[in-house]
């Protein structure tokens, strides 16, 4: 890293990716691992409420999201990645809208929607 | 660890605006990050489709009948494994060892081409069931969301030929590590979407 950054002679203070080490990648192994089997265990436990289970689903899908961002992408909060969150952040954003906003429009159009039926009876 | 912390130390003495552009690997990385982000948009997309269309199975085959748990665990474990060797791949590229990025990047491979041969068994089989694309708006909107993940893992699957043979031909030249850089999250990032797939698509089937 240092060497590529001086063969280039960068100004000081150029920012520098930070990597993992190999003890990094299996740490967020392992989160990893438990939080897969977590789930596929809680999708078929009879163990929890069942109307909490696609909460819990989704929380521990956005928890291993965020393993996967912080140990294998290596994002951070580092002076150097601000540009890096931030550009995150905007995307989370961007899906956030389209996914629940087709979600609560698609739902609302299927609730005002005349029954099939009667639109069949209509059109006779 | 210890050059990047010297790096910021010294950085902070300096004013950004005399601090002079960033060096190739930043920018480079954070148009790929970008690209990655905007490809993650398109999924969200597909997503919501799916959310939207997946109890639409016009008297057809639903979630619950299709989708087989046991397969699914295996097609994960295989990208997660996957993505852990390609991170030791990427710091036997940083330590410009040809050997292990070629074993580990061989291994990332091998693992990457397992998930795409279960995929592409688990969709002939429905296929062959009369449960493809056109059977139904749930099924078209699987086919678009799993298929268009599956596409990408190809892709990254020959972009990691190609870089295989950079490495055989240019050797560790910076311009390579970065194209490798670049390449490691493209692959982390397809294992992030597919967090999202089996979550959504394979899990919520059951319950």
């Amino acid at each position: 890293m240092s060497t590529e950054i001086e063969a280039q002679g960068m100004a000081p203070g150029a920012n520098v990716y930070t990597h993992g080490t190999r003890q990094s990648y299996l740490v967020g192994l392992g989160y990893a691992v438990i939080l897969t089997l977590a789930s596929f265990w809680a999708s078929s436990s009879d163990l929890i409420y069942s109307p909490g289970v696609p909460i819990l689903l989704a929380v521990l899908a956005i928890a291993q999201m965020g393993v996967h961002l912080v140990f294998f992408l290596h994002i951070s909060s580092a002076p150097d990645q601000t540009n890096n969150i931030l550009a995150l952040a905007f995307g989370v954003f961007v899906v956030g809208l389209l996914v629940f906003g087709s979600m609560i429009i698609m739902a609302h159009l299927n609730h005002n929607m005349m029954p099939m039926d009667r639109l069949i009876q209509m059109q006779r | 660890m210890s050059a990047a912390e010297q790096a910021l130390e010294s950085g902070d003495a300096v004013p950004l605006s005399l601090r002079g552009p960033a060096p190739t690997r930043v920018v480079a990385g954070y148009g790929f990050w970008l690209f990655l982000l905007s490809d993650i948009i398109i999924f969200g997309a597909l997503f919501a489709a799916f959310a939207v269309l997946c109890g639409e199975t016009a008297g057809g085959p639903t979630a619950a009948d299709l989708f087989d748990k046991k397969h699914v665990l295996i097609e994960t474990a295989c990208l997660l494994a996957s993505s852990v060797t390609c991170g030791f791949g990427s710091l036997a590229v940083q330590s410009a060892d040809k050997s292990s990025t070629y074993f580990w990047m061989a291994i990332t491979f091998i693992l990457g081409a397992t998930f795409l041969i279960l995929e592409v068994s688990e969709f002939s089989h429905m296929l062959s069931i009369g449960a493809g694309p056109s059977r139904s708006a749930f099924l078209s909107a699987f086919f678009t969301l799993v298929g268009t993940h599956g596409l990408h893992v190809t892709m990254g699957l020959c972009w990691l030929v190609v870089m295989l043979f950079q490495v055989a031909t240019l050797g560790f030249q910076p311009m390579v590590s970065r194209r490798f850089f670049c390449f490691g999250l493209f692959w982390h990032a397809l294992d992030i979407v597919w967090i999202g797939v089996f979550t959504i698509v394979y899990l919520g089937a059951h319950l």
